[in-house]
């Protein structure tokens, strides 16, 4: 399979009063055709920004820095801001959290649509308003030409969602960034966006990253898993390898707080993971986690840690052999 | 939107009623009218003659009403000293009025709404620094002062232009520029909020996101957003120039409603003042009016419900 | 577990970083905004000299020498150190009037905006902790005044009742109101609904003792930053006023009155409108600056 998207040692630092905030440190990851990434971590751990850094929506004051990072083998720190516009929107597309805020409230459905595609191909009117039809439809919408001439606040917040989907779908994008497609939409919904955006990911081999805090969600739809903190990844893995065998104290944690029916006991506490996510502002030295973490010791505070491989496409960041991660996991589980 | 429009129109003659009600109470009761009208050397019989000619001696809510019915046929009666009908009066200068308002809040929307934009753009910038400063130094002048300084300038140092009367497009530069000033700040500092507000706002991204040029998500995006908010703005700017009109008019000796009223109250000529005051009003409501219904229509939140 | 319990202690070290009191927050906003600075170092300036008039003037304002008609200011080369500014058309010393003028203006202003605060923030405080109809019929009151063309109005009073100090102080506090009665509100409703609030009033507290203890320390910000806009608004009018010859009345050092007496002389002494004029300018500037300031620095989110 091909490689869509490379990103190696990705730094994202955004200068404030108080200090520079580091809100990405050295992220690296590859994206192939038809697959989806999934990434998961508490809210303000990155996750967005490492999203809004590849599409280039960065606040203007933020600095982003990378080794590598490309898309289709292109370079996207050598485009200029025009012919990133000309990937954005075409090539790669981003659906974001708030369907509430994220559509122009004085424009039609339909004209938010066809522009996107009017934009990168060159089509008529007519041909754009007929993949606008299409696309609605696909995404489970009924009575598609009629919505077009509705505007946002006339949509609930489920189909403003399907509507950003379709809009992100305009151009037949090889990359979709969804970032929480889900968190502002009702429970049942949840549901049948997350399936609707598999569906389509699958029907059109799109790669996808799939942003997200909640673990059930990439269990289902995601190829491959980075659990984020604190502006790295601390664990990235296949599915089945981070939910049977997770590494890092962290990713542990997380799947603890996941009650299992049938093994959570009835009555029993919930997992939660102590302390609170440090602060990203000034210069960082040592684990991250070791404020919270169970097995920290003087060592982990020392020295950065880096990623350890533990063989093709798994790797945790701790200072822990892997044997002995393997059984606190065990004994975390026994408990 | 009909029910919308309809709610505004009865609202707009509410306020108007009220106003007619307020100013003609006011104006009758702040003074005697006769006496003032009988002129210093009058007796006590003549005023008491006047009085009844004007019918002065009717109680105020008799004299409103009469006033009324008549104003309400196009009757505004005599002024007392011009001595033609007030409504004759009002036709002669309410269009010099109209094509210095009109053409003062073109020229404040010109340079107001693009200096707000840029200064949006580039927030904190020496730009944008320019802009503020601009619109707080318009904000602190007296315009009767910016008026005398800009006839000192192009009068009497560059001799440009003409110094008073209303005869040529040349008689209108100066209070333009003038009346214009007056409202620029208000407008400036209006569109720059509403821009920055908007620039930040996730529609923003996602017209990013989609790839579209600077320029489409500046000005089909952003600006028409940020309009809906500035554009209530210069209804209210719009009203507040016909008062301003009053200063403006008297210094050019701009042959206007705005000398009309300062030469009505200079001579106690109670018919013309309250005319001009309810006319003014009038234009102030319909401002506002237009404003609102504009704003409605521009924003499909509230056109369509 | 002891050492553990050290290396979290080292780790977050959260309790090492003292915040700043919000007292201390403030002062380092105000010294690090430019207007604010500017703005409270001229209008102190213009404060001190006004009250320090009889003392500071070199001469009595009234005094009219008809020999000294139209004397030059100081840097004309017929100027003189005995006139600083020149006398105007009646041979008044120019300096003094101007700093007499200044008391007329603050007073005015400070006047002026203690009627109208007043109202407005009773009508405003009502209509927001009300609501319903009492506020209905408050925003209609409010409605009615912006229609009304506000200077022609004030022009009309103070012609028909006769202009003098008080008159003008009068007639504008009654027009000013508007912004206080919007501005307090809207900030009064958004306090209505807020826990404590509820609080106070589930626990038997009067209206007027919640409006006065715990709604009007509130806007106490807002009021400020408007009153001090409105202050300056009230002196411009004012100036506008006695310049068309229908407020402050001769022989009083009106800055608009000076310009009207000095207009007929413009073209040959342009000193005589330029000075005042400029000194109504910084007046206004400077406290329209400590008013943006004052807003910036209390609420930097409601930046405008």
């Amino acid at each position: 399979m091909t490689v869509l998207l490379e990103v190696e040692n990705l730094t994202v630092d955004i200068p404030l009063a108080a200090g520079d905030l580091h809100a990405v440190r050295g992220v690296d990851f590859t994206i192939k055709k038809g697959e989806t990434l999934g990434i998961v971590g508490e809210s303000g751990c990155g996750k967005s920004i490492t999203s809004f850094a590849i599409m280039g929506l960065l606040p203007q004051s933020a600095i982003r820095k990378a080794q590598r990072l490309a898309f289709s083998g292109q370079e996207l720190a050598d485009l200029t801001q025009e012919q990133l516009s000309d990937i954005r929107g075409n090539k790669m597309s981003m659906i974001f959290q708030e369907p509430m805020t994220s559509l122009n409230p004085s424009y039609t459905i339909g004209e938010q649509l066809i522009e996107t595609l009017l934009r990168h191909r060159k089509v008529n009117r007519k041909k754009a308003v007929e993949r606008a039809v299409f696309l609605l439809e696909k995404v489970g919408i009924t009575a598609a030409s009629s919505r077009l001439k509705q505007y946002p606040h006339q949509l609930s917040g489920g189909l403003r969602q399907r509507v950003m989907i379709a809009m992100g779908l305009m151009c037949g994008p090889d990359l979709i960034i969804a970032d929480e497609p889900t968190t502002a939409l009702d429970v049942t919904i949840q549901a049948q966006i997350l399936s609707l955006l598999a569906e389509i990911q699958n029907e059109f081999q799109m790669g996808q990253i799939l942003i997200t805090h909640d673990l059930g969600v990439i269990a289902s739809v995601a190829h491959r898993v980075a659990v984020m903190y604190a502006g790295q990844f601390v664990e990235i893995g296949s599915v089945t390898e981070i939910f049977e065998a997770p590494m890092h104290p962290y990713t542990q944690g997380l799947l603890a707080c996941i009650p299992i029916p049938g093994k959570t006991k009835r009555g029993s506490f919930l997992g939660s993971i102590p302390g609170k996510v440090p602060t990203l502002i000034g210069d960082q030295t040592g684990c991250s986690f070791a404020n919270r973490c169970t097995y920290a010791k003087e060592a982990c505070l020392l020295k950065d840690v880096d990623m350890v491989s533990l063989g093709p496409g798994h790797s945790y960041r701790c200072v822990l052999s892997s044997e002995i991660c393997h059984q606190n996991a065990r004994e975390a589980a026994c408990t | 939107m009909l029910i919308y429009t309809l709610k505004r129109v009865l609202l707009a003659l509410l306020v108007a009623l009220t106003v007619s009600i307020l100013t003609f109470g006011l104006l009758h009761l702040s003074s005697d009218p006769a006496v003032a009208l009988a002129g210093e050397d009058a007796t006590e019989e003549d005023i008491q003659l006047v009085r009844v000619q004007y019918g002065f001696d009717k109680p105020l809510p008799v004299q409103y009403m009469t006033w009324l019915t008549n104003a309400l046929q196009g009757d505004l009666g005599t002024s007392y000293y011009f001595g033609i009908p007030v409504s004759t009066l009002l036709a002669q200068r309410l269009p010099v009025t109209l094509t210095l308002g009109s053409c003062a809040l073109i020229y404040a929307i010109l340079f107001a709404v693009p200096l707000g934009v840029l200064a949006a753009m580039r927030p904190n910038t020496w730009l944008d620094r320019f802009c503020l400063s601009l619109a707080v130094s318009a904000q602190a002048m007296p315009s009767f002062w910016f008026g005398l300084m800009l006839i000192v300038v192009f009068c009497l140092w560059f001799p440009l232009l003409p110094v008073s009367g209303s005869d040529t497009w040349k008689h209108f530069i100066m209070p333009t520029i003038v009346l214009g000033t007056n409202a620029m700040p208000a407008i400036m500092r209006l569109t720059r909020t509403g821009m920055m507000d908007v620039l930040a706002t996730d529609y923003i991204r996602t017209a990013r996101a989609k790839g579209l040029r600077p320029n489409t998500v500046l000005l089909k995006h952003a600006l028409r957003n940020a309009v809906i908010p500035v554009i209530a703005v210069i209804g209210i700017q719009a009203g507040y120039m016909m008062g301003g009109t009053v200063i403006i008019e008297t210094i050019f000796a701009l042959n206007g409603m705005g000398l009309l009223a300062y030469e009505s109250i200079m001579y106690f000529d109670l018919a013309c003042m309250e005319a001009v005051v309810l006319l003014l009003c009038l234009v102030f409501i319909t401002t506002t009016f237009v404003a609102d219904i504009l704003n409605a229509w521009l924003d499909p939140r509230i056109r369509i419900r | 577990m002891t050492t553990q319990h050290g290396i979290l202690k080292k780790i977050s070290g959260d309790d090492d970083i003292i915040e700043p009191t919000p007292g201390q927050i403030m002062r380092a906003r105000s010294l690090r905004h430019w207007g604010l600075m500017i703005g409270g170092i001229v209008l102190c300036i213009i404060v001190v000299l006004a009250i320090l008039a009889p003392g500071v003037a070199p001469h009595n304002p009234y005094t009219q020498i008809l020999s000294d008609r139209l004397l030059p200011p100081v840097w004309d080369s017929q100027g003189s150190m005995e006139h600083i500014l020149g006398t105007d058309q009646v041979g008044r010393d120019y300096l003094s009037r101007l700093l007499y003028g200044a008391r007329i203006s603050l007073m005015i202003g400070f006047a002026t905006v203690l009627l109208s605060g007043f109202i407005g923030t009773s009508l405003g405080l009502m209509a927001g902790y009300y609501g319903g109809r009492v506020d209905m019929f408050i925003n209609y009151l409010i409605t009615v005044r912006l229609s009304l063309p506000g200077i022609l109005v004030a022009l009309a009073a103070v012609q028909l009742i006769g202009g003098s100090l008080p008159v003008v102080i009068t007639v504008l506090g009654f027009m000013l109101w508007v912004r206080f009665a919007v501005v307090i509100r809207s900030a009064t409703m958004q306090i209505r609904n807020m826990d404590y609030i509820k609080a106070a009033k589930a626990a038997g507290c009067s209206s007027f003792r919640l409006i006065v203890t715990q709604i009007l320390p509130n806007v106490l910000n807002q009021f400020v930053v408007i009153a001090t806009l409105e202050a300056a608004h009230a002196i411009l009018l004012e100036a506008s006023l006695s310049f068309l010859g229908i407020g402050v009345q001769p022989p009083l050092p009106s800055w608009g009155l000076m310009i009207n007496e000095g207009k007929d002389f413009m073209f040959f002494k342009p000193y005589l409108i330029s000075i005042p004029g400029i000194a109504l300018f910084c007046l206004v500037l400077s406290i329209n600056l400590v008013g943006d300031g004052i807003r910036d620095v209390t609420a930097p989110e409601n930046r405008n």
